[in-house]
């Protein structure tokens, strides 16, 4: 069930839920709106242990248009919950794993090279600190506390009186 | 189960709804922040490009390939006439083999695809010609097929008089290009030559002649005037987004052997495979050298140096975009500094050409701009990449395969733009790369160098294309509809005018002049002199021996 959690941590969890939902969406909505946009070349840069694979997803049609839908639409529903609160967990798990498979994209390794515009990063850069923020959301789940899982909540509570 | 309230009971209450719903006006917010700055982006985007209206601009569609086959003659069947019957879609066997081979050692090398996928053009080699056995058998390898056995011609005169050759494709050494092309005119078939067009000036104005009272069509091989950002670049220049231009820098840098003309010689060129007689042709009569005849660009009797080699790309391209015409007046210099390899020709080299009278336009007062220097600046020594830069009163021009303008800070024409700080000098106003994604298959570092030029390939629809392609096609298909190509007798004389003179300066020291009413090129102080002769004179003798 879901846990108890002080005011304090109440507030700060939920912040940060509707902040990275913030971000989330927005980076959707920008693509979206965007209609050069593809992620075929950030794929096709992708370096470290896993750019391979990555840059095999970009040479293939069928799949680049499908990660760059999922991208889209994923960014912007997993935005969408995470501010409204529904749905929360799973948002953020979906949130996680995209913003974890920007950072395998481009990993800041020791010898590649650095995203433009990232700052000074190595090893940990913002993708990955987004993607544990999310994976901490995903176990703190705050939508029933504040947000629109709390209807939902009171919804099942209320079948399960009936019954 | 947990324990149900009484609130839980009664249903839901006020509490919940405001906790349920407190975080729904974040989207409110996001909306005005998402639309507030999607409308900034959107206004100051559409406020540049309405201000520039450029257009990235499509070639002029060719025409049809279809009806009758056209039937060609190659005339020299080196790199150069070997790369060409590729591009006209007949690949040796052997680099069939080598592609293949490459294709699956690395997938990402689309060369063999790209060949196969290429617009049959509807042509085929009926003729071959070359006066090395090995080349010649080469070339009609690539040429034969089933239903078509060339015939093959140690002399091009004979290739002329075949009647089952319409139209010739020349890539010989440069001293050749203009006898063979004028004898080729003058048998009435069309021409594709190569650049250098000519090896002197009297040739020169001999082809012009006989090409404009003919009706040949007549192609010269420079193939990046297909590039698209050389075609856009023209409608921004046709905008006037430079202002005036008062400068134009172009550059060749080039740090290898192969570069630098120093090929390997070939292990099967002697005396018994090579017609040296055939080779020499207008040439004085020099004893056979194997080196001379790989190397022939080193030769001032053969080759047309730095100028006719490697300025002539530079100066096509720019007249390409700005239809700058011939120049005034050329000064050169130069040396050979980095190959003292017992060549004649420069290995660095400067040239500056004056163009008085001419203006791209102007945001200024009437009669305030008139006139641009173009400058050429090489060495063969060196491989950093310059750019090429058209530098106007209002902004400055980038341009390679891609092409970028970057506003001047002291614009007339960008002043309040600049103020308003919607646009600035440091990032390019105007960007365009047809090419979306990377480079493929380009192997060595003089590829990479025309690559970056726009000199090799071009983008249609994102899909990378030869120009060289691109290039002959346009002349089939004037051949076949009617028209003349993007490169032909007034652009070929240009470019090879132009860099006669250049030649001229460099070796005289004076500046050299064109007398565009008497239509002759001009050195004061030197009036009579044979200017020909100069041209071709190897007053610098070889330090190292002849191999």
């Amino acid at each position: 069930m879901e846990q108890k959690l002080g005011k304090n941590q109440q507030f700060f969890i939920v912040t940060l839920r509707v902040l990275i939902g913030w971000h989330l969406l927005y980076e959707g909505v920008a693509k979206l709106y965007n209609p050069s946009w593809t992620a075929k070349g950030y794929l096709l840069s992708a370096e470290g242990p896993f750019g391979a694979i990555f840059t095999y997803m970009a040479k293939s049609d069928f799949l680049l248009q499908l990660i760059d839908v999922v991208n889209v639409w994923g960014l912007m529903l997993a935005g969408l919950a995470l501010i409204l609160g529904l749905f929360d967990k799973y948002a953020a798990i979906l949130g996680a794993l995209l913003t974890f498979s920007y950072y395998l994209a481009h990993p800041p390794l020791v010898g590649t090279e650095s995203v433009p515009g990232e700052g000074n990063v190595i090893f940990v850069n913002k993708n990955l600190i987004e993607a544990v923020a999310l994976g901490l959301l995903s176990v703190f789940p705050s939508g029933h506390i504040i947000g629109l899982n709390r209807f939902i909540v009171w919804r099942r509570k209320k079948m399960v009186l009936d019954n | 189960m947990n324990k149900m309230s009484d609130q839980d009971k009664k249903g839901i209450s006020r509490r919940d709804i405001l906790k349920g719903l407190a975080t729904a006006p974040v989207l409110g917010a996001f909306w005005w922040s998402a639309s507030a700055k999607g409308d900034h982006d959107t206004e100051i985007k559409k406020g540049i490009l309405n201000e520039l209206d450029i257009k990235a601009m499509n070639p002029p569609t060719t025409g049809s390939m279809k009806g009758d086959v056209i039937k060609l003659g190659i005339i020299g069947a080196g790199g150069r006439g070997i790369h060409l019957m590729r591009t006209a879609g007949y690949a040796t066997p052997q680099w069939l083999d080598d592609m293949k081979e490459n294709a699956r050692k690395n997938p990402n090398d689309t060369r063999l695809k790209s060949f196969l996928e290429q617009e049959d053009l509807n042509v085929r080699f009926t003729a071959v010609c070359d006066v090395f056995d090995v080349h010649m058998e080469r070339a009609y390898g690539a040429a034969e097929t089933d239903d078509n056995k060339p015939i093959r011609y140690v002399d091009y005169q004979d290739l002329l008089a075949d009647p089952n050759v319409d139209a010739v494709i020349i890539a010989t050494p440069d001293h050749t290009h203009a006898p063979i092309a004028l004898d080729a005119v003058r048998a009435g078939k069309h021409v594709y030559v190569e650049k250098c067009m000519t090896h002197k000036i009297g040739e020169t104005l001999e082809l012009e002649e006989a090409v404009n009272n003919s009706s040949v069509v007549f192609q010269v091989g420079h193939q990046h005037r297909q590039t698209l950002s050389f075609l856009t670049a023209q409608d921004a220049i046709n905008k006037n987004v430079l202002g005036h231009v008062s400068l134009v820098q172009t550059n060749t840098n080039r740090n290898d052997d192969a570069g630098a003309w120093q090929y390997n010689l070939h292990p099967e060129a002697n005396e018994k495979t090579i017609d040296w007689k055939r080779f020499l042709g207008p040439a004085p009569d020099l004893p056979f050298s194997r080196e001379q005849f790989s190397r022939w660009r080193k030769w001032w009797v053969f080759g047309t140096g730095l100028s006719g080699d490697l300025l002539t790309h530079d100066f096509d391209r720019i007249n390409c975009v700005l239809k700058m015409g011939l120049p005034s007046s050329v000064m050169a210099s130069g040396g050979i500094y980095s190959h003292r390899d017992g060549r004649e020709v420069p290995d660095v080299l400067q040239v500056s050409m004056e163009f008085p009278e001419f203006s791209t336009g102007s945001s200024r007062e009437k009669g305030l701009e008139k006139g641009m220097t173009f400058l050429y600046s090489a060495t063969l020594g060196n491989g950093f990449n310059r750019g090429t830069l058209l530098m106007g009163h209002d902004a400055t021009m980038e341009l390679g395969e891609s092409l970028s303008i970057y506003a001047d800070y002291n614009s007339t024409r960008y002043k309040d733009l600049l103020e308003k700080g919607v646009i600035d000098t440091s990032t390019p106003m105007y960007g365009y790369n047809p090419q979306s994604e990377g480079v493929d298959g380009v192997t060595s570092a003089t590829a990479k160098y025309f690559a970056e030029k726009g000199l090799l390939y071009t983008y249609r629809d994102g899909k990378r294309v030869d120009s060289a392609f691109l290039h002959i096609r346009e002349w089939l298909s004037c051949i076949r509809h009617g028209g003349t190509p993007s490169c032909s007798i007034k652009e070929g004389m240009e470019e090879a005018i132009s860099s006669h003179m250049a030649t001229l300066s460099y070796k005289t020291g004076k500046q050299v002049l064109w007398d565009d009413k008497a239509r002759k090129v001009v050195i004061p102080g030197m009036e009579g002199a044979d200017l020909d002769a100069i041209i071709t004179d190897s007053k610098l003798l070889p330090e190292a021996p002849i191999v």
